[in-house]
């Protein structure tokens, strides 16, 4: 992959065009779920400091298209952290080395000059590999439409002084609901669990009045959804935590336990 | 059907096993309390505690029989987790996974929970082997109690811990004790649900001086003996 094209905004900066990096790249390719895949390994020159994770792996499929070659996938949508389509184990870490960031937020400057990076798709049964580091998330979606919403009608607006939600529990419901969907929880987790994921839902809903009405019901509904797609079980080693780009807090797995406990006794 | 799924979730397992577990936690203190008898180089308090314990008769066996249901149950849950953590993720990562820090609480207590739970259950049985079915009165270890002959368990054990296999066995599992703790006291209470923010953190440090006083307060027992420092 040599003779690629630099990235024009380092041209423009000639302090930092001196610190253009070569990385030695090994990628998961993959043609298709019944091929079998195997790393690729890339010699990437041009990198700027200043470019995210992402626009790395553009400019590695730039050269890629140049010489012919087929792209590497990856997933990719608003590239600012909100969307949640980012997905890349960057040497055993989701999401990379910094704490509280997707893929996209990465940025280059987190490496060295002849680093070696290794790139490889989540990895969880439930999570079926489509293509390179493309993986189907879709069994996140079928938690949530298991009762991850609210369907009671709230009418218009209410005088808010005659359903009183405390600042505790409106700060604790918007933490949870930082959840970008984005399956880091279980890529990172050794068991392969989506507990965050699901608790960070069930938390978000059950502490606002317009959740409150169906919580038993989603907390059974959501757990037993999360344990058909085949997730693994939670051990509370917490790494999900650290792996989550909204730092979303583990204490959310145990507010769903409470949830799920008083589905069980209340219904 | 309902009752069915709510049994075999993963929420419920962890239930299972946090009660369990929390179950095993009060049997270890318990146990200790006992044993720190040993630490008087004198026997009668000891061997008048073990008397009395066998004493309880029909209680001691419905304890007995309680406390191995629920180490069975521990040990059967765990194994049902461990079997499905293996389905979750059948295709494994090329790469080392490694922690990002933070506030995780990845570390060699909570990552190997199963080798070292696997090491306690391989100890205990053999442990209870050793003393609980050990020679007896038959053998010669008698001592008269209240005019009544009982077990000498405390010559016994201090004899026992006279040799270094045993010494070095004991105490070394002793660490894997404290290993299992460490992450299994907080984990159970997170399991259950009852962690919070205002909680979790003393509840974590609760779990690690528990673990240092139970795993140090038993492992010193045979170097204690063995050492002499008990004559």
């Amino acid at each position: 992959m040599s003779n690629t094209p630099a990235n024009p905004s380092a041209k423009s900066d000639p302090a930092k065009l001196a610190k253009l990096m070569t990385l030695n790249l090994r990628v998961w390719r993959q043609k298709s779920p019944k091929e079998a895949g195997k790393f690729a390994a890339y010699t990437l020159k041009g990198v700027s400091p200043n470019m995210s994770f992402l626009e790395m792996l553009d400019l590695l499929n730039e050269g890629l298209h140049h010489s012919g070659d087929a792209p590497v996938e990856f997933d990719s949508d608003c590239r600012e952290g909100i969307c949640g389509s980012c997905s890349c184990m960057i040497n055993g870490q989701a999401h990379g080395p910094e704490l509280g960031t997707a893929t996209c937020q990465l940025y280059m400057r987190k490496f060295k000059d002849g680093d070696t990076i290794v790139i490889e798709p989540w990895r969880a049964t439930a999570f079926p590999l489509v293509r390179d580091l493309v993986v189907d998330r879709s069994a996140l979606d079928r938690i949530i439409s298991a009762g991850g919403y609210t369907s009671v009608k709230v009418g218009p607006h209410a005088e808010p002084n005659s359903m009183l939600v405390s600042k505790d529990n409106a700060e604790k419901a918007m933490d949870a609901a930082a959840c970008i969907g984005c399956g880091a929880c279980v890529a990172a987790c050794p068991n392969g669990s989506a507990s965050l994921f699901t608790a960070a839902k069930i938390t978000h809903l059950s502490l606002l009045p317009q959740g409150k009405v169906e919580s038993h019901r989603r907390s059974y509904r959501m757990v037993t959804q999360m344990d058909e797609e085949g997730f693994g079980h939670c051990t509370n080693i917490g790494e999900c935590q650290s792996a989550c780009p909204k730092d979303i807090s583990i204490d959310t797995i145990a507010t769903m336990r409470r949830e799920y406990m008083k589905a069980i006794v209340k219904s | 059907m309902r009752t069915q799924k709510i049994i075999s979730s993963s929420v419920f397992q962890k239930y299972l096993m946090a009660a369990s577990g929390l179950g095993l936690v009060g049997f270890v203190i318990t146990h200790l309390l006992g044993n720190l008898l040993l630490y008087r180089s004198e026997g009668t308090a000891f061997n008048n505690y073990a008397h009395g314990l066998e004493g309880l008769g029909g209680l001691l066996y419905a304890a007995e029989f309680g406390l191995l249901g629920i180490a069975i149950l521990h040990v059967i849950v765990a194994l049902t987790l461990t079997l499905k953590k293996r389905r979750a993720r059948s295709t494994g990562y090329s790469s080392v996974l490694r922690s990002k820090g933070g506030k995780s609480k990845s570390n060699l207590s909570s990552r190997y929970m199963a080798v070292s739970g696997s090491i306690l259950l391989i100890f205990i049985v053999l442990h209870v082997i050793h003393f609980k079915y050990g020679p007896g009165i038959a053998e010669g270890y008698s001592v008269d109690i209240k005019g009544e002959t009982a077990r000498d368990l405390h010559r016994y054990v201090v004899e026992e811990f006279q040799k270094p296999l045993y010494v070095g066995l004991y105490a070394g599992v002793m660490v894997f004790l404290g290993f299992h703790l460490r992450h299994g006291f907080w984990s159970a209470f997170q399991s259950l649900g009852t962690n919070s923010p205002k909680y979790s953190k003393p509840i974590y440090a609760l779990g690690v001086a528990l673990a240092l006083l139970l795993s140090t307060g038993f492992l010193c027992i045979p170097l204690w003996i063995y050492f002499g420092a008990s004559r």
